[in-house]
């Protein structure tokens, strides 16, 4: 069974259709990737999936359950997590405060034994954290920034501690959109090693919006591609390449060896 | 009959409020259109407009049309002033930062009109005709059907403006986009600096005419409040949403302030808003505001 | 930066004071407020209980504002729902004052939800704006519902009994005030170690991806008013219990106005910003005064321009502070720490 599954997604923003009876799925434990070019409804695809826009039809399914229905929160409670394209970290937070809220759905404390920090309040703060320590901030290796507040760090940390926000929810299905743009080789280098020992150490199936052909090509099982709202091809990263739907998408009108190189994430290309 | 002939008396009175409401509403929505600022300091700039006619016609004794031309400069100059000391240092903060900051320069600007002429209620010289007025059987007050005129005459110059003046086409086209308005070579300042600076006058103005309503003192102030609600029911970025809005709510107001008692004016005024808020936040005629993740 | 001591464990790291340099000036603090009332004549000892007051009342707008970005103009009217439970159940119960106490903080907390729920539709300024609605029809009901508040009149209150004795001065109320609002301020500097503080500041800063996230944001808007209300009534009925008079004009708007100036001037979004502002701006006025008396041996009627050079000394700390030091006293105050942490080695 799919872990993950959209079905018939159709969006529209007054005249602009985003989606067009989007079909995807994401393997159980797998890693999927989305791609498509700019503009093409990748986004829009995760913020239907996580709840934050309302498609006019079409259902998203989780472990077997319709969750097209609920809000945003309940969604998240029930194991779904993500990153942000846009980075969208608490600004006036520290990392480790970020990377404790990502663990806001898995707690319980309440009003009164919060504020008097009592018994229930305080194991579970230290609990939690005791957890991210381990868990989540060793594991990424950002231990040297806990106490920093977010907004001083470098770009690419910055995707790194919201990867960690999401990892503190111990979801069940992680999507990440983008998690490489904008990095430097080091940093995309890191970024994909962690991701597959993401999926190796925390049995979470990946689902992943990215540009950078290269990335998808090592680390994804499935690929699907987006263009103009609409699925134009699915399958195994190689396959998909090859598809000359996929490359016209890309290229629109070119010189197709060009685009055949800049799809594989060559070298010299944008 | 007598019933009719007495609620069209207080409704039409309602509309000399309305439309002076309409009026402020107007310079309200065009500093937000412009600058995106929420500007609840309106009241306070309206207020300190009549003291200033109050200053020159009772104080230095001058010809009121003079004092009339010299307040409604002063009130576009205290417009600029505002717009280059305090507003364009906040561009770019958070809203919510420099809706703030007009808060306290309304009491700035409470504080200095009660150091120059204390907080005592004044009179202020009369200017508008004062003949009662019989539309046939019903009369009006002469002070609110003289400023309704006013306010509408004014108002039709503003949208006239706006409409073909070059000024006002820069206005409207940064409103619209501000990047784009750059790229045309509209001097983009400048426009916020016009509009704060027509604001201020169109709210010294409306001060004037309510000051000769209302009286004068620092509790002028207050109509701010109403306008506030005046433009969110129209929707905030609207100018006619705030004129519909601006004549419903004189309207309303004065209703409820004649056949349920004068406490109950503003009482009905924020119930509405409170709905409106609840309904349709974005008001009658306003853009809603869209977010993206 | 000082070297911290090696950290035992992740619980001494999650603690309130996290080093004996902090616990000691806690003590030092705790003791301080406990010698005052022995230095203090009854005018410091009046100011110390209003400022009490004013830091519970600003410490709630500050959970609410400054912590979870709804800006809010109606502190004040739950200050007097609270102030007016208060007073009610003092004339017509008898009961001992801290269950007055409770239910009209517990009143208030009422009020500050139902009026919150406009924040489940609208925000920011949209939401500061339902709130001065708020305020007008609270006002209009302590004015109009004659036969509970007495109108205009206004209702007294006596002071609340504790053992037989009347805490009636400042000196006695002192014990009283001081003791609830550490407690409150400790609470609230509590609250921001756990989730919930947490789950405040993501929706300031962020509220849909705060949503995305996993949290409710309606559930949590709603808790910070009645946070920030149950505050504000417990503030309200201490200030009733304090002055021992009421009526509609004693919570009006500019008071609200004069709440969120404070936590401006302290520092939004710090418990020590609610604490600095509110004690800067009760003293501003008095310093006012102390200034104008100065000047009446020149000026005729140096007493008349009092109440003005307020109003605009009050707008100009609201501009000031938010053009120039937006983070408040409370930055002010950590910039003057680090300088003397560094002072020896500064260059
Ligand atoms: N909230 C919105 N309101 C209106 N239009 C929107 C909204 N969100 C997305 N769109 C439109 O939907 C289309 C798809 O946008 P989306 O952000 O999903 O693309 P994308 O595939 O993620 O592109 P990119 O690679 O640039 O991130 C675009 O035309 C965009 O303008
Ligand atoms: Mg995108």
């Amino acid at each position: 069974m799919q872990h993950l599954e959209v079905r018939e997604l159709s969006l529209a923003f007054g005249g602009v259709q985003a989606l067009r009876k989007v079909s995807i799925d994401a393997a159980r434990g797998g890693i999927t990737a989305v791609i498509g070019p700019n503009g093409a409804g990748k986004t829009s695809l995760f913020n239907a999936i996580s709840g934050f826009y309302r498609p006019q039809a079409g259902s998203v399914w989780l472990d077997g359950e319709d969750i097209s229905a609920l809000k945003p929160p309940r969604r998240a409670a029930l194991g779904l997590a993500r990153t942000f394209q846009n980075i969208a970290l608490f600004r006036g937070m520290t990392v480790l405060d970020n990377i404790k809220l990502g663990a806001h759905v898995r707690t319980r404390t309440g009003l009164l034994s919060a504020l008097w920090y009592l018994g229930p309040a305080r194991n579970e703060e230290i609990r939690i954290r005791e957890e991210i320590e381990r868990r989540v901030i060793d594991f990424l290796e950002i231990d040297h920034i806990r106490r920093q507040p977010v907004a001083s760090l470098p770009y690419g940390l910055q995707k790194r501690v919201e990867l960690a926000r999401a990892l503190a929810m111990q979801p069940k299905v992680l999507m990440l959109d983008e998690p490489v743009a904008g990095m430097n080789r080091e940093e995309k280098e890191d970024m994909a090693r962690f991701i597959l020992d993401v999926r190796e150490q925390w049995d979470v199936t990946v689902l992943m919006v990215e540009h950078d052909m290269g990335m998808v090509m090592d680390i994804c099982d499935h690929v699907h591609v987006l263009n103009f709202g609409e699925v134009i091809a699915a399958g195994k990263p190689a396959e998909v390449q090859a598809d000359p739907e996929v490359i016209r998408a890309y290229l629109g009108a070119g010189d197709a060896e060009t685009l055949r190189r800049r799809i594989r994430g060559e070298a010299g290309a944008a | 009959m007598q019933g009719l002939i007495e609620f069209i008396e207080i409704s039409l009175t309602g509309l000399g409020m309305g439309g002076l409401y309409a009026l402020t509403g107007v310079a309200f929505v065009l500093i937000y259109k412009a600058t995106r600022v929420i500007n609840l300091a309106i009241g306070e700039m309206l207020m300190v407009g009549a003291y200033l006619f109050f200053g020159l016609a009772a104080g230095l004794a001058l010809p009121w049309w003079l004092a009339i031309l010299f307040a409604l400069a002063g009130g576009g100059l205290l417009g600029l002033l505002l717009e280059r000391a305090v507003i364009r240092p906040m561009l770019g903060e958070n809203p919510i930062s420099v809706f703030m900051v007009t808060i306290g320069l309304g009491s700035i600007l409470v504080g200095l009109v009660e150091l120059i002429w204390t907080a005592d209620p004044r009179r202020l010289p009369q200017f508008l005709p004062d003949e009662p007025i019989f539309l046939g059987p019903v009369f009006v007050f002469p002070e609110p059907f003289w400023s309704f005129v006013i306010a509408a005459a004014v108002i039709g110059v503003f949208v006239l403006l706006f409409r073909y003046w070059r000024g006002g086409v820069a206005l409207r086209a940064t409103a619209l986009d501000q990047g784009a308005a750059y790229a045309m070579g509209i001097n983009v300042p400048r426009v916020y600096a016009l509009a704060w600076m027509l604001a201020g006058m169109i709210a010294a103005g409306a001060g004037m005419l309510l000051g000769s309503i209302a009286g004068l003192s620092p509790a002028l102030a207050l109509f701010g409040l109403t306008v506030l609600v005046v433009v969110i029911v129209g929707g905030l970025d609207s100018v006619p949403g705030v004129l519909l809005a601006g004549i419903l709510i004189g309207w309303i107001e004065s209703l409820a302030g004649s056949y349920l008692g004068g406490e109950y004016e503003h009482l009905v005024t924020f119930a509405l808003l409170l709905v409106v808020l609840l309904v349709r936040p974005w008001g009658l005629f306003g853009t809603p505001e869209v977010e993206r993740l | 930066m000082r070297i911290g001591s090696p950290k035992q464990s992740y619980a001494a790291d999650e603690a309130l004071f996290r080093t004996p340099t902090q616990w000691t000036w806690f003590g030092i603090l705790l003791v301080s407020l406990a010698l005052y009332p022995f230095m203090a004549d009854q005018y410091w000892l009046y100011l110390a209980c209003l400022i009490s007051i004013n830091i519970i009342s600003a410490t709630g707008l500050n959970i609410l504002t400054g912590y979870t970005g709804q800006v809010s103009l109606g502190q004040a009217a739950f200050m007097g729902v609270g102030a007016y439970t208060v007073a009610w159940l003092d004339t017509h119960t008898g009961a001992p004052f801290f269950v007055n106490l409770l239910a009209g903080a517990g009143m208030a907390t009422v009020a500050g939800v139902i009026f919150g729920l406009p924040s489940l539709r609208v925000k920011g300024l949209y939401l500061a704006i339902a709130t001065i609605a708020a305020s007008f029809i609270l006002q209009f009901v302590f004015i109009n519902w004659e036969s509970v508040t007495r109108g205009m009149r206004g209702m007294n209150i006596d002071p609340p009994q504790v053992m037989g004795t009347a805490l009636a001065d400042p000196d006695q109320f002192y014990w009283l005030v001081v003791p609830i609002m550490v407690v409150m301020v400790l609470g609230a500097a509590n609250l921001f170690r756990t989730r919930i503080g947490r789950a405040f500041i993501a929706i300031r800063d962020r509220d849909i991806s705060a949503s995305v996230l996993g949290i409710h944001l309606p559930t949590y808007k709603l808790m910070s008013f009645a946070i920030a209300s149950f505050y504000a009534g417990m503030a309200g009925g201490l200030w009733a219990y304090f002055f021992g008079a009421i009526n509609p004009e004693s919570f009006p708007l500019l008071m609200s106005i004069f709440l969120l100036a404070a936590i401006i001037v302290g520092g939004m979004g710090t418990i020590l910003g609610g604490i600095l502002g509110a004690i800067f701006m009760t003293l501003t006025p008095e310093a006012l005064r102390y200034g104008v008396d100065l000047l009446s041996p020149f000026i005729e009627d140096a007493s008349v321009i009092l109440s003005p050079v307020r109003t605009m000394v009050f707008g100009l700390l609201i501009v000031g502070f938010l053009l120039f030091e937006p983070h408040g006293l409370a930055e002010i105050w950590r910039r003057v720490r680090r300088f003397f942490h560094l002072w020896p080695f500064r260059n």
